[in-house]
Formats: structure tokens, C-alpha cells, sequence
């Protein structure tokens, strides 16, 4: 149900005049921890097919802004819409705002699914079956479908052969292609990817950065945390830097990452050791 | 000896006795412990600090005290069980406290990122229990609570101090009436072995069953 918005400033937005509404929609997005502010005000928009990084030092909010997509996170105040529907409050008929019930939002949550740096694979079933899961209790297919299903996808992932490898039998690299298939296999309108690189040993990054190129290529819509900056400027349409709780800076990667004057974010740069790849 | 062998059949009713003791403070209290724990991690914070101190007060209370407790206390609130009755209850109700906090720790044991990969999915709360959450919990569970099983059937022999006619009280009135107890009290000892040693070998074989699950 479409909530009706008070639209927040649009300065942000590089959103083409009288394109399609944005997959994600998110404004003056607020959230404390106590009295700790982690996020003082986000405004972004992620567009169809868009694959949109969000970099920055730790602390500034990135994982906080994404766990708020996934409803990981509840956000105090703002708007997070996803396909055009505000997913963490509706309207009450007395025109109030209420937070969605456990259950409206478990639902919801399918359409954001997310990747994990720390893969959380389901430690007690097969490949094949932590990919099933989602779709036969989520979307309800039958065992079949659901295989076949799971099936295509972990072959998408490049694990044709280790389909019934419980996780514990595979590598970093291998978990985390299978978090990547059980995230992707529930058709997600986004697909959220939380730093999935950062627990794998070196030489196992590529496969994973892999995977997530060539499905930038089919057109599915991402937002991503991530601290590979030369993976982020090559695969990113949109670079956001987030800064102490705020977007500090946002534009394509050579914007962002080479020719921005934001002190802040070439300070950042400096230290990250990235951009310059 | 042969007084021994004599008197088996008076043994085996006290054996069934017994037996059927601990079968229903086993289940009662994996019923109501099954329930408490979900509740103590789970439930809403009035109901888990309510839970958690039944829990704590009752596992510092030896099993002794809380039987006398049942049979010769309660009966000044007008509460008045007979003696198997009140046994059952006092150990369902240790069992219970006991089960409790095998539940809330096997459970909790369980990484965060689990619950978070499984709601990420879509999975509702009573399904990121039934297929992620509690088949992980459960081989951490049951080791422990087997083991407490094994407790229990030792503590049933406590029951005959409130003259309840089981094993143990069985083995000692034939001791009485043939004034030789050293083979009776092997023999029931080797009964209470047998059964624990059952219990526990079940324990073991069960943790092997699945040390597939690593994490």
C-alpha cells in the first residue's frame, strides 16, 4: 500500500528527469542507537538495474543505512520505500504512522535480500538446500520448482558440483557464491551486499567480485557496501560516500573516487589506499 | 543369594515404579521446560524475568528439600498429594528448572547472523525457528538434557525416603526382612548402572549423530 509522502528535498537524485520511479526510495532516513545518531538524514535512490556502491570510513553508517533496507534495522524517522512501498511504517485509518507488524515485514524483507560479509549460511543444510529454503517457504513453490529453482542459480554461481556440499565442505569463496544464490533466488527488487568480501582470504575475492559483475550485467539492481574500491569503480554506476551519518558526496566512480574536491572523501581515499587503481 | 533371586519380582515392581516415575517427570518437564525456555528467550521481559527466577531459585534448592517441600509443606496451604504424586511433582518441577536452561542456552548458542540471514529471506519467526534456528539448537541441546535424564532416574530413588515403593525402597525392604545387604545393593546399583549407562551411551551416540553440523 502506497503511503502518501511528504516528498523530502530531491537534491540528491542524478535520477534522469521523468524516468521510472527509483527501486529504492530513501528520505531524510534517521536512526539512533540511544543517544548515539547513526543516521542524521539519507537521502538516496536506487534505480532500476543500478548497481550503486556506498563507501566510507567505518562508523559513518554505511551497513546501518543498508541494514535498514533489509528492516535488519528499524529507522527512527524517514522514508525507505521500495518499489513504492514504505516498508518499515504504514498509515493507520486515523492517518497516523505505525510500524508494520513482525509478520507484513518478514514479507517484505524478501524483496531486499541481502548478502552477509560473514555468509550465515545455514550450517545444517546442503547448498542446494539453503537456497531452497526461501522459495519454498517464502514464495511457496513446490519441492520440485524450488530445485530447480536453487539448481539454476548455484549453477549461475559457478557450484554445479557441490549442490549437496554442506557449507562446512566449502571454501570462503564457495559459501559465499551460495549466500549470494540464496539471496538472488528469492527475486529480489534489490539485492543488498553488505562488505561480502571482506572475511575471505585474497585470492578468493575475484570469484565472489565475479558473480556479482555478471549480475550487474543481467541488470540486477544492487546497493553495496565495500571497501574493494577498484571493484567499486568498475562496476559501480553510482558511487555515495557516506560521512558521520550523512552523504558526504555522490556521483559516478571517476567523480567520486579521482576528481572529487570534498576534502573529507580525499582524506578518506588517502587512507582506503583505493580510487587510484 | 538365593534370597536374592527370590525377591527379584518384588525388585521389578519397585524397578516399574521407578521407571514410570521418571518417564513422567522426563516428558512433563520437557513439555513445560520446552515452553519456559522459548519463553525465557524469546517472551516478553516481565515473562522472561519471571521464568528466569522460577529457574535460578529452584536449581539452588536441592532436589531433597523441594520433595519434602511438596509432601510435608504444601499440605499447610491445603495442598495434600500423596506421596508418589507429590514426588513427581517436586521433580518435574527441578527438571523443569534444569530444562529450562538447557533450552535458553542451546538457543542462544545459535549466532545472530543466522536469525539474520533467515528474517533476510523472508522467513516469519515461526519459521526461522522450525527450520533454522531449533534444528541447530537441538544438537546442543540434547546431550545435556540426556544427561539430565540420567539425573533423574537417580533422583527417584530420593521418592523412597516419602515411602514410595520403588527400586530403591524395594532393595530395602528385602534387605530388611533378610539382614543381607551387600548383594542387594549390588544388584541395585547394577540396575540404576544399566539404565544410566544406557542413557548416557544414547548421549554420545546422539552428539556423534550430528557432529556433521559444524559452525
Amino acid at each position: 500500500m502506497p503511503t502518501s509522502e511528504t516528498e523530502a528535498s530531491n537534491v540528491m537524485t542524478l535520477r534522469p528527469k521523468g524516468g521510472p520511479a527509483p527501486v529504492v526510495r530513501i528520505r531524510e532516513l534517521k536512526k539512533s542507537y540511544g543517544s548515539l545518531e547513526v543516521l542524521k538524514g539519507v537521502n538516496l535512490d536506487v534505480n532500476k538495474g543500478e548497481v550503486v556502491t556506498i563507501i566510507g570510513p567505518s562508523g559513518s553508517g554505511k551497513t546501518t543505512l543498508l541494514r535498514c533496507v533489509n528492516l535488519l534495522e528499524r529507522y527512527d524517522a524517514g522514508s525507505v520505500q521500495v518499489d513504492g512501498i514504505e516498508i518499515g511504517y504504514f498509515e493507520s485509518e486515523a492517518g497516523l504512522r505505525k510500524p508494520r507488524s513482525e509478520r507484513q515485514v518478514s514479507k517484505l524483507r524478501a524483496e531486499t535480500a541481502m548478502v552477509f560479509q560473514a555468509f550465515y549460511l545455514f550450517p545444517h543444510l546442503t547448498a542446494i538446500e539453503n537456497v531452497m529454503l526461501g522459495l519454498r517457504r517464502v514464495r511457496g513453490l513446490s519441492k520440485q520448482r524450488a530445485r530447480e529453482d536453487a539448481e539454476h542459480w548455484l549453477v549461475k554461481v559457478g557450484l554445479s558440483d557441490k549442490l549437496k556440499s554442506l557449507p562446512a565442505e566449502l571454501s570462503g569463496g564457495q559459501q559465499q557464491r551460495v549466500g549470494i544464490a540464496r539471496a538472488v533466488a528469492m527475486g529480489p527488487k534489490v539485492l543488498l551486499l553488505d562488505e561480502i568480501t571482506s572475511a575471505l582470504d585474497p585470492e578468493l575475492v575475484g570469484e565472489v567480485l565475479d558473480v556479482v559483475r555478471s549480475l550487474a550485467e543481467e541488470g540486477m539492481t544492487m546497493l553495496m557496501v565495500t571497501h574493494e574500491m577498484t571493484f567499486a569503480r568498475e562496476a559501480s554506476d553510482r558511487i555515495v560516500f557516506m560521512d558521520e551519518g550523512k552523504i558526504g558526496a555522490e556521483g559516478n566512480p571517476d567523480e567520486v573516487l579521482v576528481s572529487t574536491q570534498n576534502e573529507r572523501l580525499r582524506s578518506f581515499l588517502r587512507r582506503a589506499g583505493g580510487g587510484r587503481a | 543369594m538365593s534370597t536374592a533371586i527370590y525377591s527379584i519380582p518384588f525388585l521389578l515392581s519397585g524397578l516399574a515404579v521407578t521407571l514410570t516415575m521418571a518417564l513422567l517427570v522426563v516428558v512433563l518437564s520437557l513439555l513445560l521446560g520446552g515452553t519456559l525456555g522459548m519463553a525465557v528467550t524469546y517472551g516478553p521481559r516481565p515473562l522472561r524475568w519471571t521464568v528466569r527466577l522460577f529457574s535460578d531459585v529452584v536449581r539452588g534448592i536441592p532436589i531433597l528439600v523441594l520433595i519434602f517441600f511438596v509432601f510435608y509443606g504444601l499440605p499447610a496451604t491445603g495442598i495434600n498429594l500423596p506421596n508418589f504424586a507429590a514426588a513427581t511433582v517436586a521433580l518435574v518441577v527441578y527438571k523443569t528448572a534444569q530444562t529450562v536452561e538447557y533450552v535458553r542456552g542451546a538457543v542462544q548458542s545459535i549466532h545472530d547472523g543466522q536469525t539474520e540471514a533467515a528474517k533476510s529471506i523472508g522467513l516469519t519467526f515461526e519459521q526461522r525457528m522450525a527450520y533454522v534456528i531449533l534444528p541447530q539448537a537441538i544438537r546442543r541441546f540434547l546431550p545435556p538434557w540426556i544427561n539430565g535424564v540420567a539425573d533423574a532416574v537417580k533422583g527417584t530413588a530420593l521418592v523412597s525416603l516419602l515411602g514410595v515403593t520403588d527400586l530403591m525402597h524395594a532393595v530395602q525392604q528385602v534387605v530388611g526382612r533378610t539382614y543381607d545387604p551387600m548383594p542387594l545393593y549390588v544388584l541395585g546399583a547394577a540396575i540404576y548402572f544399566t539404565i544410566n549407562y544406557g542413557l548416557s551411551s544414547l548421549s554420545r551416540h546422539v552428539e556423534g549423530r550430528y557432529a556433521y553440523i559444524r559452525d
